[in-house]
Parts: structure tokens; C-alpha cells; sequence
């Protein structure tokens, strides 16, 4: 297991080299100079973007800006916002935790949720219950979220008044709920259409003929036995899904005007502020790696015919 | 497994005796392969689904529509006519007239708007899928057959895009494009959205190279590209190809999202998430200027879905 989890560490660095690689050099190809839009309209001052570009490294040549970016990295230092000479880092501790508030929420909504439907859909494969709430599934993934943002809003904020149409405090967690629904309305529908085809696959399985064959309840031979079975491929989409959330946050956050991660990103990225978004992007990839991880041991739990020496 | 063909074929050719494809299928017996037999027995699956053909006649529709949007409304969807207010509530029995859907803030027609809109999201559909079926495709076949330090590579490699965020990925690339044409949006989607298909193809080739077949036809001395092309690819083909019919509403939905969040398709294009992005300080009091490419979208990306869904229960061999 130790030795495993080392490999894994291991590999995991020349994809995150090369990943973060492929991002920089994309910023950095950018039209546009940050440091000469500091001066708006006015045309810069050659002498100070001189000296600020010295100050920010950002004339030295590129291979070496990136290998100075990846020491940084591993020491804990993102780089600094260009506009505001604030450690990206800081400009992340800002908007995390919004983000993680309402993707937490999602997440829990997408898995619960997500995995009931599947599982009452899957017991009842080829019924009617079965279609329709395949029917719904696939209604939730045709409706982007950026429609179905504005429909929430409109209707249950504006309209009928149940909540507040943009969200006033990120802290609340009430307020927070129905974006969540919402950023999670894509992820629900492909939980829920993987535990089916898991449950209806596993459910004619000769462990459960043996679960029920030795008088165990209905109750307890899916929830103990068919559930844990079906989850393998449920949770491998589940942690791929969570940095999903937090990149399709980039819209819900818009739309219902929570300061997060997604906002912080989009501004940075329509101003050309490379460093802020290589930054935020190099914390998405580590999220993901590290999440890749956990699902891989995870599938140890779930499987114990699954052993890693 | 060997017994599951069998008995396949002989509940399909029952099922068919009365048309003469059936029976012919039937007769040719076991040699030509289960490739032949699969896609013909999926062919004839599913032109028997509803779940197949209602969607697919939707799709015959929307590219006849994306190829000849003039043939549906004679308004030219750029034509910004002030005289007509946004807050008029849409005409809906003047079937097929510039004022059917209302007009949105400029005064354009929104039934317009829809028609040309449909381009955009087809072909960005379709051309992202089909690019990212021959990269992948290609990637995940040489990564599969060769194995060693070819497989390292580029294994390494798909992990590393991958590892990428795919819409905030799709975003760095994009925002360094002035002009966002089609194009751009097609090879910025493909660019980080091959990785699924060669990890299939990958996965699917591994466990094909060792068959008898291709370890009789290499025997024989076919060379490696024959076997590649005749022999693996026909048969590692049915499981990435599901996995891109289902990816390619998504495309569509990418497409749309970054339009919506302006880092999509760029001004002159019509694109039913830039409209969508546009009606939105109005949707309070003119919902139609959001509803209709609304609408639009949804059935799009459904159609595609529902199509993908029937395809791969007509592939899946789990499910005969």
C-alpha cells in the first residue's frame, strides 16, 4: 500500500510538470501585457514597466519564468497577482472557500441524490419507473446550467420569492442550496444513469441470488451487497466529477454572483492576468491529481479482490 | 462467451427470417467475422427503436437546417430592425415569420436567430467529435499495440491532458484568439478533449491483440499496418465510438457555455449560447428572447444524447 501510494507520487509528477507546462506557456503566449494595461489608457512609462517587469521576473526568458514558477510551486508560492502585488496564493485563500462551501454542497447533493435515482431506476430495470427517471436524467444533462441558472433564478428568486435571487452571503448556507442544485443538475444525471446500469447490470448476480438465498432482507442484500458492488464505477466519475464542479462554478458563480474561485478566474482571465491563472489552474490540477489518488484507494475499500502491493 | 454469438444468431435470424438481408446474414454463418454481424445486427436493432429513429430524423433535420437556414426564414438574422420592441410578446401562430419567436433587444428577429444558430452548434459538434475519434483514436491504437516505451509515453502523455481542466483549459486556449471562428472552437475542444477516446481505444486494443485472429493473420504474415487497420480496428471500433456519440452532446454544450460566458464564438457568428449570454438582462421581463435558443439548444443536445444512448445499447455486447 505504502509503496503504491509512493509510485503513485511519483508518476504524478511528470504529469503535473507537463500539464502546468502546457497551461504557462499558453498565458504566456497571450496577446496583451498586464504590466502596460496597469497604465489604463495612458501610455506607460517605459522606465517603471522596466523595473516592474524585472520586479515580477517577467523578463527573463520564458523556459527559465516557468522553471522559476514550478520551484515556487513546490515551495508553496503561486506567484503573485500582477494588478494587486498579492500572492496568488492569497487571492486563492480568498475565493476558496465560497467555492468549496457550494461545492461540497453540490457534491453531496449529486451523490445522494444521484445515487437514489440510479438505484431505484436500476431495481426496476426496463419499467416504467425506470424510463421516466432516465427520461429526467437526460432532460438535466440537454439543459445547460447556464439556463437552468437563469430559470432558478428567475422563477423560484424573482418570481415566486422562495430565496434571494443572488446570493448575498456566501457564508449562509441556505442561501447557497439552490445554486448548488443547480451546478449539480449535470453531475446527478450521470450518477444516476451509472449506478443504473451498475445495479440493473449486478442485480441478476449469483451473490445476490445467494444473499436472498440465505434469507437476507431485500433491504439488506442491496444495501450491503448490490450497493457496495455498483459503486466502483460511480465513485471513479464521482472523483474525476469534483474538479468538474469547481470549473463549472465558473457559471453558477456568475449567474448567482457568489465570490469564488470561478469568478476570480474569469476576471483574470478577461483582463490577461497570466499569473493569477496559471495560478488557480495549477490548484485545480493538483486537486485533481491528489483526487485521482484517493478514488484508486478507495476502490480497495469497495473491492477487497482489489489489492495494491 | 463462445455460446453468447450463437444464440444471438439465431434469435436475431428468427426475429428477421422475412426480410432477405436477414436471411442473408444468416446464411453467411460464422466466417466473416462478428465484426460484419455486429454492425449489421445494430443496424437492424435500431431502425426498429423509436429511441433511435425519433432522434435521428431530428438530427437529418437540424443539418438540413444548418446547411440551408434561408430554405426556413427569408429575415437575415443580422438585420437589426429598431421599430420592432423586445418587450412585444412573440407572435405564436405566425408560423414561420420574422416575428414568430419576438425579437431580441436590437430589434432582430429571434426565429431568425434560431435558424442560423443551428450551424454553429452542429458542425461544432460533429467536428470535434470526428477529430477527437481519429486523434485519440490513433494515440490510444499505437499506445495499446505497441506497448513498452511507446505505450509510457504516451499514456504519460493522455494523463497529462487530462489532468487539464476541460472548460477552463478550453478557456486559456480560446482567450488568446482575437477572432473565435468555428475553427478555433473546434481545435481548442479537440485539443483537450481527445483523451477519453485514447484510453478507450487503448484499453479495447490490449485485450483484441492477443485473438487467435490477429495472431493467425500475423502468422500468415500480414504486416503491421494491415493488422491495425483490417483486424484490430474494426473490432476495437464499437466501444469508442460509443464513448464519442455520447461526448458529442457535451461538445455541444461546451460550445454553447463558452459562448454564453463570451470566450466562445466571437461577434459576427450566431451562437445560441451568445444569445442566450445577451438576453439575460432582460430575461425578467422578455423570457422569450431566452427561452427559444433555449429551447433550440436543449433539443439539440437531447437528440445527439438519445442517438448516443441507442447506439450503445445497439453495440453493447453485455445487452444482447
Amino acid at each position: 500500500m505504502g509503496r503504491y501510494v509512493a509510485r503513485r507520487l511519483l508518476q504524478m509528477i511528470p504529469v503535473f510538470v507537463g500539464a502546468t507546462f502546457i497551461i504557462f506557456m499558453m498565458m504566456y503566449a497571450l496577446p496583451g501585457d498586464p504590466i502596460a494595461a496597469l497604465w489604463g489608457e495612458r501610455a506607460p512609462d517605459p522606465a517603471q514597466m522596466a523595473q516592474m517587469k524585472k520586479e515580477l521576473g517577467l523578463d527573463l526568458p520564458i523556459m527559465q519564468q516557468y522553471w522559476n514558477y514550478l520551484i515556487g510551486v513546490f515551495q508553496g508560492d503561486f506567484g503573485i497577482q500582477i494588478a494587486s502585488r498579492r500572492p496568488v496564493m492569497d487571492v486563492i485563500g480568498d475565493a476558496l472557500p465560497a467555492t468549496l462551501r457550494l461545492t461540497v454542497l453540490a457534491f453531496v447533493f449529486t451523490a445522494v441524490v444521484g445515487i437514489a435515482m440510479g438505484l431505484i431506476a436500476g431495481l426496476r430495470a426496463g419499467k416504467k419507473t425506470d424510463s421516466s427517471i432516465l427520461f429526467v436524467t437526460l432532460l438535466l444533462i440537454s439543459v445547460p446550467s447556464f439556463v437552468l441558472g437563469y430559470l432558478v433564478q428567475t422563477y423560484f428568486g424573482v418570481k415566486l420569492g422562495w430565496i434571494t435571487p443572488s446570493v448575498q452571503d456566501s457564508e449562509n448556507w441556505g442561501e447557497l442550496l439552490l445554486p448548488a442544485m443547480v451546478l449539480a443538475a449535470l453531475s446527478l444525471a450521470y450518477v444516476a444513469r451509472l449506478t443504473r446500469t451498475s445495479v440493473a447490470e449486478n442485480r441478476r448476480s449469483d451473490y445476490m441470488r445467494t444473499a436472498r438465498a440465505k434469507g437476507l432482507t431485500q433491504r439488506r442484500a442491496v444495501g450491503v451487497h448490490l450497493l457496495r458492488n455498483s459503486m466502483i464505477p460511480v465513485v471513479t466519475f464521482l472523483g474525476v466529477d469534483l474538479g468538474n464542479l469547481m470549473t463549472g462554478a465558473i457559471v453558477t458563480e456568475g449567474i448567482f454572483n457568489v465570490n469564488g474561485i470561478g469568478r476570480a478566474v474569469f476576471r483574470a482571465l478577461n483582463t490577461r492576468e497570466g499569473s493569477t491563472v496559471v495560478g488557480i489552474v495549477t490548484f485545480m490540477i493538483i486537486v485533481y491529481l491528489v483526487v485521482s489518488l484517493l478514488v484508486d484507494l478507495l476502490y480497495a475499500v469497495l473491492d477487497p479482490r482489489i489489492r495494491y502491493a | 462467451m463462445p455460446e453468447a454469438p450463437d444464440t444471438t444468431a439465431t434469435t436475431k435470424a428468427g426475429d428477421v427470417s422475412k426480410t432477405p438481408e436477414g436471411v442473408l446474414v444468416a446464411e453467411a454463418g460464422p466466417p466473416p467475422g462478428k465484426a460484419s454481424s455486429l454492425w449489421s445486427d445494430a443496424w437492424r436493432d435500431l431502425r426498429r427503436k423509436p429511441k433511435f429513429v425519433i432522434p435521428a430524423i431530428i438530427i437529418l433535420f437540424l443539418l438540413f437546417v444548418a446547411a440551408f437556414p434561408s430554405v426556413f426564414t427569408s429575415e437575415t438574422p443580422r438585420l437589426g430592425d429598431l421599430t420592432q420592441h423586445y418587450l412585444q410578446k412573440p407572435e405564436l401562430t405566425h408560423f414561420f415569420q420574422p416575428d414568430w419567436f419576438g425579437y431580441d433587444q436590437q430589434g432582430r428577429s429571434i426565429y431568425a436567430r434560431v435558424v442560423y444558430g443551428t450551424r454553429a452548434s452542429v458542425i461544432i459538434g460533429i467536428s470535434v467529435t470526428a477529430l477527437v475519434l481519429v486523434t485519440g483514436g490513433i494515440i490510444g491504437m499505437l499506445a495499446g499495440y505497441f506497448g513498452g516505451w511507446i505505450d509510457a509515453v504516451l499514456s504519460r502523455i493522455t494523463d497529462t491532458f487530462m489532468g487539464i481542466p476541460f472548460m477552463l483549459g478550453a478557456m486559456v486556449v480560446l482567450v488568446s484568439f482575437n477572432a473565435r471562428t468555428e475553427w478555433v472552437v473546434i481545435l481548442a475542444l479537440a485539443f483537450l478533449g481527445w483523451t477519453t477516446v485514447a484510453r478507450v481505444m487503448r484499453g479495447s486494443v490490449i485485450t483484441i491483440k492477443q485473438a487467435d485472429y490477429v495472431q493467425a493473420a500475423r502468422s500468415l504474415g500480414a504486416g503491421t499496418g494491415r493488422i491495425l487497420l483490417r483486424h484490430i480496428l474494426p473490432n476495437a471500433a464499437a466501444p469508442v465510438i460509443v464513448v464519442a456519440m455520447v461526448a458529442l452532446g457535451g461538445y455541444i454544450t461546451a460550445e454553447a457555455t463558452l459562448s454564453y460566458l463570451g470566450i466562445g464564438l466571437s461577434d459576427p457568428a450566431i451562437s445560441w449560447g451568445g444569445d442566450i449570454n445577451s438576453a439575460r438582462d432582460q430575461i425578467r421581463v422578455a423570457e422569450h428572447i431566452l427561452i427559444f435558443p433555449s429551447i433550440a439548444l436543449s433539443v439539440t443536445i437531447l437528440s445527439f444524447l438519445m442517438l448516443g444512448d441507442a447506439v450503445r445499447d445497439a453495440l453493447d455486447p453485455k445487452l444482447r
